[in-house]
């Protein structure tokens, strides 16, 4: 068993799934979302952040590092990607919080024990645990089944949030055990999935077709991005896919896009392409695309988580 | 974020409310002598000649029957402490103002009382030389040893008799199911019982009795003094609703207090004059609270709607008109320590809405939801008004609840019911007896009506640590002020220095018992409060003052603070120096004393890298239980001087701000002078796992062993909003109840509204936030407290 990082566990996560929840994101992703909020959660291994903002320069940290990664430049330390094996020594003697490492690993028992400090809220809440990612149904599934079954077996209702990319097998073996998929739509036009997040939505479609057939309870969770999908058109295509599948959904969630996560690239001196030219829709936007799932018969649509 | 702080003159149901509710806003506080002067004349004439309670008793009387009264137009509740909104009475016989403390409260910048050159020459003349040797602070400070002094004026702890009375009383059913006329019968009835042949204190329980009796006289002198006072302005009266109104109030001070209430209106008349009589009598610490008001009011208001005489609308105006009056009354001026550890300035009422009947069924009535709409309504400090929230009430009711706490001026607190009851229980009530009870002050736990449950002031845990790490020498002073337990430096273990720490708590400990043992002897002597003893069960029964130990129980509690900042202190001590060798003792004590200038490397680890408090983390969870435990054993169960026994509540007011102040810095980062953590809250900063987190640690605590713990959470209003926010809120509250957890409130503001009040705070005169088991306005705290506030963790739902 290969244990996967998790980059994040977000106790009071009340917008993925129903009622107070835990989410747990794992680290690294196959697909490639020229919007994506967590470039954190985009790579597989174990990486160093750096807080541009807060650092002073002082220099603590290019003393303690022991591969002679990091120097000072223009007033802030700079690494060098390439020498940096994430080690995280720098980070105890960075006196300003602006070092930390992004990727943890956590046996299964630990990260139940983990997932479970919250019980109390989630039976008085109709809560429970989310698996997120990242991607989580491409990590280990050994491991992931094993998380699932164990959370499974001791009450609680564990959601997945899914970007549909992953072997249907995947999925297969941890149904039993799950209570949502919160499946994320992006792209209906594949040529426009190509563009925008590098892969065919092929694989997607067809997965959630058979999450269907094989009984799971879905949410469709569409992230809407003016430039990409925030058009009448494509929300019409999801419409007449779920119903042309027959896909039956528990609830259906618009995400409107927010650039908050523009920071977090530097963080990781990782470029973000802004050539996308991606926008925020309105909220008349949204309220009108609410109202059109609406009035095809998904009553529990939702604007946000 | 939008504004929510409507302007002052815009609140209330009415334009009477609203007028109502301005000039009690706007009017300035200002100090009132006729108490004192009257009080004076009563002395002199019967000082010498009488006993102790009947002297009091007649302190009482003597000034319920002098005092000017009047009625405000618009008025429909009667009664003022003064003469008038914002009029505070001195006490002298229990702090004797010096010509400097009324300068300096006419001058002091924050709630300033105006003091009158015809107030300095009474006080000078009159009032100072004839107190100023008989005053209980001038008895109190001449019992205290050398070292109670000593440990008193380095912010060990502090003494709440020291110019307030023992208090924190709360109102039961008592003063609606009788008047004071049937009062004087049980207590006529209980001095024909006297057994001059056996009982050795039968002359001491006739005085009490005697004295008790004069007491319903004088609150029923006032009441026909209103009386005619009503009929009078309605002969005169020539607007005919006006009149009309007048009359009533006649009719009501006809009925009460001499008589039970007949009438909803007339119920809550009546409160007002035993409200009006408990704070005038003495001036005890936290005023007096209605307490279960809407179990109390309910029957009222269901025959009185039944019959048609009343409507809710009526019901709700009458409320409010009572909310007026609550918040009319500030709480006469305090001076020195017992200012900066509450520096709180309005009277203290406590009311629990909500929570469950004597016999153990759901208390939410209609009244209850009057009372949320009232608060609602008129968004005063106060009265506190707050809920009980049992697990047997609807959740209609604790939504109403959450959906008003969200609206970000810190009403109402949420109390557990259940918690509560335990808490009871565990301190020796019985079931009937704890259902009865709930919350005044803050969050202090008491037996409504029953019980003399009194607070004696606060222990500064985190300075008692400071003190052990430098064997005992105040660090601020350069004195031996604790026992010698041993250089820090020389400890190899971390249970050698937990030895100490624990021969330290105990020492201070006793230093506080005792001193509050004399000055409970001191009070039961010289002060007894004949009518509160009316009002409390069972000191009729008894002929035993409430001060004396007269109630049925009698509980003494000492306020832990710091609970936050003393878990991640030793946290910081243990996981850096004994587990993991980052740095040495000697390093640490070294960075506290230079305030950790220069040793950065080690404020980083202990800020940044060590396990924290608030965060769900058994590694700092199972030291704050340590602790907990150390004190919470160290003091409970020593008996007191009533025949009761010491406890602990877990809470500080403003006091976390003033024990901070007498501190160098602390081992887990806090800065010297800086306040330390508040209530049971984790140290600011110090919790970076959410919400949930922070009430998972804070229920690792054991509440049901305490008589009260504190905890404020922040909330961004975003978080907050739509119909699921309100669900979440509603669970989050039921979580933590379903955990034990004592209390919770919530300021749902965001930091940088906070930031533009403080830089502009005449744009937010209306800005009320949650200070700890109190809301007060923002622009009234002093800096410290106001940055303190801001820095309290934001929690992003």
């Amino acid at each position: 068993m290969e244990t996967p990082l998790v980059f994040n566990i977000q106790k009071y996560s009340i917008h993925d799934g129903d009622g107070i929840r835990t989410s747990i994101f794992f680290k690294g992703c196959p697909l490639k979302c020229a919007w994506c909020h967590n470039p954190e959660s985009q790579h597989y291994q174990v990486e160093l952040m750096f807080y541009d903002s807060r650092c002073t320069g002082c220099g603590s940290c290019v003393s303690h590092c022991k591969k002679g990664a990091i120097s000072i430049e223009g007033g802030k330390a700079v690494t060098n990607r390439a020498l940096c094996n994430a080690c995280g020594d720098c980070t105890d003697w960075c006196f300003q919080s602006a070092r930390e490492v992004a990727g943890k690993t956590y046996t299964v028992d630990q990260l139940v024990k983990e997932a479970e400090k919250d019980r109390m809220f989630y039976e008085n809440s109709g809560g429970g645990i989310t698996l997120s990612g990242g991607e989580v149904m491409v990590q280990d599934m050994d491991y992931i089944e094993a998380v699932c079954k164990k959370l499974y077996d001791k009450g609680y209702s564990v959601d997945i949030d899914t970007c549909g990319y992953a072997p249907y097998e995947n999925f297969k073996r941890i149904l039993p055990y799950v209570d949502t998929f919160l499946y994320d739509i992006k792209a209906m036009q594949d040529e426009v999935h190509q563009k925008f997040i590098g892969t065919s939505n092929q694989l997607i479609l067809e997965n959630l077709i058979k999450l269907n057939e094989d009984g799971a309870k879905i949410n469709i969770r569409i992230p809407v991005i003016t430039g990409v999908n925030a058009t009448e058109e494509f929300m019409i295509d999801v419409i007449s896919f779920l119903k042309e599948h027959n896909i039956s959904v528990k609830q259906v969630n618009l995400l409107p896009y927010h650039n908050t996560g523009m920071h977090k690239y530097k963080k990781l001196d990782r470029g973000y392409d802004e050539e996308a030219l991606l926008g925020v829709p309105s909220a008349e936007q949204m309220e009108q695309f609410k109202a059109l799932f609406v009035e095809h018969g998904y009553q529990n649509t939702k604007i946000g988580g | 974020m939008a504004q929510v702080f409507d302007p002052v003159k815009e609140r209330g149901m009415n334009d009477r409310i609203k007028r109502l509710r301005k000039e009690s806003m706007t009017t300035q506080p200002h100090i009132y002598m006729e108490r004192a002067v009257l009080e004076t004349e009563a002395y002199k004439m019967y000082e010498g000649t009488v006993s102790a309670p009947e002297l009091r008793a007649l302190v009482l009387k003597h000034f319920f029957t002098n005092k000017t009264i009047e009625i405000g137009p618009d008025e429909l509740i009667v009664g003022e402490k003064g003469d008038g909104p914002q009029s505070a009475p001195t006490f002298p016989e229990l702090c004797c103002h010096t010509l400097q403390d009324m300068h300096n409260m006419n001058d002091r910048k924050i709630v300033n009382f105006t003091v009158t050159e015809e107030d300095l020459k009474i006080q000078e003349e009159m009032i100072i030389p004839f107190w100023e040797k008989r005053s209980m602070r001038k008895k109190i400070l001449d019992s205290m040893t050398d070292e109670w002094k000593q440990a008193y004026a380095a912010g060990i702890f502090t003494e709440f008799m020291e110019q307030r009375g023992p208090g924190h009383t709360v109102g039961s059913s008592k003063a609606y199911e009788k008047g004071y006329l049937d009062y004087k019968a049980d207590i006529q009835a209980a001095l024909d019982k006297l057994d001059y042949l056996n009982d050795p204190e039968a002359i001491d329980k006739r005085n009490q009795l005697n004295a008790m009796s004069i007491c319903c006289d004088a609150i029923m002198i006032l009441g026909e003094r209103y009386a005619k006072l009503a009929r009078e302005m309605a002969e005169k009266e020539t607007n005919e609703k006006r009149k009309a109104e007048l009359l009533q109030i006649a009719a009501n001070c006809e009925v009460v207090p001499a008589h039970k209430p007949q009438t909803f209106y007339q119920a809550v008349q009546a409160y007002w004059f035993t409200h009006l009589a408990v704070t005038t009598e003495l001036n005890p610490w936290d005023a007096y609270s209605p307490g279960h008001f809407d179990q109390h009011l309910g029957p009222f208001y269901e025959r009185d709607t039944a019959a048609g005489i009343l409507t809710r609308d009526q019901a709700l105006e009458i409320m409010e008109c009572l909310w007026v009056k609550f918040n009319n009354q500030p709480a006469p001026p305090k001076v020195g320590i017992t200012l900066k550890e509450s520096s709180t300035y309005t009277d203290f009422a406590n009311i629990n809405t909500g929570g469950v009947t004597p016999e153990g069924e759901d208390g939410v009535n209609e009244v209850s939801y009057i009372i949320l709409d009232c608060m609602d309504e008129m968004r005063l400090v106060q009265p506190n008004s707050n809920v009980q929230i049992s697990r047997k009430n609807p959740q209609k009711f604790l939504k109403r609840a959450c959906e008003i706490a969200r609206q970000g001026w810190g009403q109402p607190a949420f109390y557990n019911t259940e918690a509560i009851i335990q808490e009871l229980l565990n301190a020796g009530k019985t079931i009937e007896d704890a259902r009865r009870g709930g919350c005044s002050g803050c969050v202090e736990t008491g037996a409504f009506g029953n019980e003399a449950y009194i607070l004696q002031g606060y222990f500064n845990l985190p300075k008692i640590f400071e003190l052990t790490l430098f064997n005992g020498v105040d660090q601020m002073t350069g004195e031996q002020l604790g026992l010698q337990t041993g250089n820090a430096e020389d400890f190899e273990t971390f249970e050698q220095l937990w030895d100490a720490f624990a021969k330290q708590v105990k020492h201070f400990v006793d230093i506080k018992v005792r001193g509050s043992n004399v000055i409970e002897g001191l009070f039961a002597r010289y002060m007894p409060v004949p009518f509160l003893s009316i009002l409390t069960n069972d000191c009729i029964a008894r002929g035993k003052d409430y001060n004396a130990g007269g109630a049925r129980y009698n509980v003494n509690y000492i306020q832990g603070v710091g609970i936050g900042t003393i878990t991640d202190s030793l946290a910081a001590v243990k996981y850096n120096v004994f587990d993991n060798k980052k740095f040495t003792m000697k390093e640490l004590l070294q960075a506290m004393k230079d305030n950790f200038v220069g040793h950065e490397a080690i404020l980083n680890l202990v800020k940044n890298k060590t396990p924290k408090y608030g965060n769900d983390d058994d590694y700092a969870d199972d030291l704050m239980k340590k602790v907990f435990y150390l004190y919470q054993e160290e003091v409970t169960g020593r008996p007191n001087m009533k025949g009761g026994t010491y406890r602990v509540d877990m809470l500080p007011t403003t006091c976390h701000v003033y024990f901070g102040s007498v501190m160098i810095a602390s081992p887990n980062g806090r800065l010297a002078n800086k306040p330390v953590s508040e209530g049971i809250s984790p140290e600011k900063g110090a919790d970076i796992n959410g919400p949930t987190a922070v009430i998972k640690s804070c229920a690792k605590m054991d509440h049901l062993k305490t008589g009260g713990t504190l905890l404020n959470q922040k909330f961004t209003p975003e978080v907050l909003a739509g119909e699921a926010g309100l669900d979440h809120l509603a669970d989050y509250v039921r979580s933590y109840f379903n955990m034990d957890g004592h209390h919770i409130q919530f300021n749902v503001v965001n930091k940088d509204l906070l930031i533009d009040a403080q830089n502009n705070p005449e744009e937010y005169r209306d800005l009320i936030v949650r200070v700890a088991g109190y809301s007060d306005y923002f622009r009234n705290l002093d800096r410290p407290l106001q940055d303190e506030i801001i820095e309290r963790t934001e929690q992003n739902f």
